[in-house]
């Protein structure tokens, strides 16, 4: 397949077509990047989702189920699992897919032509994601599907980067992962636009949901309500209440804003899931609806050109001779002038080489 | 490089799956990135797996005795799917007869091994032959 039929068949649907461009484009081959710019046009349409959340928590499960209430509802779905990468042999274990099984035989997704799955390796990539997930995501997009949804690998408490390519991002958690402090720690527990307390069939996970609750609401009162709590208190029950009033009593004064939710599912039986959809939806609406959507792809974009542009300026700074950047490496190592002058004057060459093409 | 993508697929009704899961193991060790499909799956779900993850190499671990009839349909239903099976390296491994290695070969299997075949046996085959595959498909 060249690169024409690859996007021919891409845009019409071929999933072979598909996949062999996330393959091109994984492996950063040059064909990969052609076919980038000439779906760029087809994408944007698609609803982004990310589950993330540390490893065993249910993610997979939960992308299944949700993949099979979301057929249910009509809508196509590509789903992009990311896996850890090994930092010492390259290799991978890919197991996210065997996940992707109903307990209703009549939904089977392996075959549902509304459904495509792709295992992905981090390549060694900290945050959760690989270098290309993002990109993937559009090839998914350009082709077609109404929802992308991307499973992170199992992340530790500083791999957000999921909320560089979702609108709506999942952070999935279950009964007895740490107490309040460590739901009020910084990094993975800051991201999510809903919150999902899975295994809610364990005991405890009433607790972790007010924990997040209280974490959402930031108050003195509900923390005065938690202290109560935890020190044995009578009336359970009645503080849940509270807490859940007070939660939404703040939703609905800030239009503008977004109060995640907290949903408890049991994904093994499906319970919760269809809460969690629809939970989905409206958060997508929210965020069209408030502008959201659009300011938050606007700071990923420019963010992303920046990251483009990074690159290819390394990439010709170490290629093109007349930088002369390796003298100026030996220069610093000798003690001949400091780093900051050296890299000063090498973005002045490279501002000024003739090889810089300054129209646009 | 492009990494070597690797399904590693247990079909039908057959619950041995250690010999994949070790498989597996090794073979993520040697680098490669490997796809496990679970148990029970039918052959049509390992055509169109391998199709979506668009391995180079499909690796089917039988135990049940159901080789001559599992392995050819999941050739074919990679055709059926819009996959090309000469494309990737095919391979079978469990317990499979001697007696049934030729036909498996004639049916557009590549290599078969059976218990006790050193991991780098494996390793270094599916590596040429990816190799040797790749240079086909490029001329």
């Amino acid at each position: 397949m060249d690169v024409d039929e690859i996007v021919r068949g891409l845009l019409n649907g071929n999933r072979r077509a598909l996949a062999r461009a996330i393959t091109l484009v994984e492996n950063d081959y040059p064909e990969g990047k052609d076919i980038m710019k000439r779906i760029f046009k087809k994408t944007g349409k698609a609803h982004v989702i990310g589950i993330t959340g540390f490893p065993g928590v249910g993610k997979s499960t939960i992308v299944s189920k949700l993949t099979q209430e979301f057929r249910m509802r009509g809508k196509t779905v590509g789903i992009i699992a990311v896996d850890p990468g090994s930092p010492f042999s390259g290799g991978a274990l890919l197991g996210d897919r065997l996940r992707m099984d109903g307990i209703d035989v009549n939904k089977r997704l392996w075959l549902d032509s509304g459904v495509f799955f792709r295992s992905m390796s981090s390549r060694g990539k900290a945050g959760g994601l690989s270098a290309k997930t993002g990109d993937v995501v559009r090839l998914m997009d350009a082709f077609g599907f109404n929802l992308v949804i991307v499973e992170t690998v199992g992340a530790g408490q500083s791999e957000v980067d999921i909320i560089e390519v979702a609108d709506t991002s999942i952070v999935v958690l279950m009964p007895e992962t740490g107490d309040d402090i460590q739901i009020n720690k910084a990094g993975i527990l800051e991201i999510g636009d809903i919150y999902v307390v899975n295994k809610a069939d364990l005991g405890g996970a009433e607790k972790t949901v007010k924990w997040l609750k209280s974490m959402l609401l930031l108050d003195d009162e509900a923390v005065r309500i938690l202290e109560k709590m935890d020190h044995g208190s009578h009336n359970e029950s009645v503080n849940d209440e509270i807490l859940t009033d007070k939660l939404e009593k703040k939703a609905k004064d800030a239009i503008d804003r977004w109060i995640p939710p907290v949903i408890m599912t049991i994904a093994d039986i499906g319970e919760g899931i269809k809460e969690l959809a629809d939970t989905i939806e409206k958060h997508r609406e929210f965020m069209e609806k408030s502008g959201m959507l659009k300011k938050r792809r606007t700071v990923r974009v420019s963010r992303e050109l920046l990251d483009l542009i990074m690159e290819d300026v390394k990439s010709r700074i170490i290629n093109d001779t007349s930088l002369k950047f390796e003298e100026f490496v030996n220069r610093v190592v000798e003690n001949e002038i400091d780093p900051h002058t050296a890299a000063e004057k090498i973005i002045e060459k490279l501002i000024f080489s003739k090889n810089s093409d300054t129209t646009l | 490089m492009k990494k070597i993508r690797v399904l590693v697929a247990k079909i039908g009704l057959d619950g041995h799956d250690r010999g994949a899961k070790v498989v597996a193991r090794f073979l993520r060790d040697a680098g490669f990135e490997v796809i496990y499909t679970g148990l029970h799956r039918t052959p049509q779900e390992v055509a169109m797996a391998a199709i979506e993850e668009d391995v180079d190499v499909v690796g089917i671990s039988l135990h049940s005795g159901a080789h001559m009839t599992l392995v050819p349909k999941v050739i074919k239903y990679i055709k059926e799917y819009g996959g090309n099976p000469d494309e990737m390296v095919i391979v079978v491994g469990g317990i499979i007869p001697e007696d049934d290695f030729e036909e498996l070969m004639k049916m557009g299997v590549d290599g078969i091994f059976i218990p006790g075949t050193p991991i780098e046996e494996i390793i270094d085959f599916i590596k040429k032959k990816v190799a040797e595959k790749k240079k086909k498909t490029v001329a």
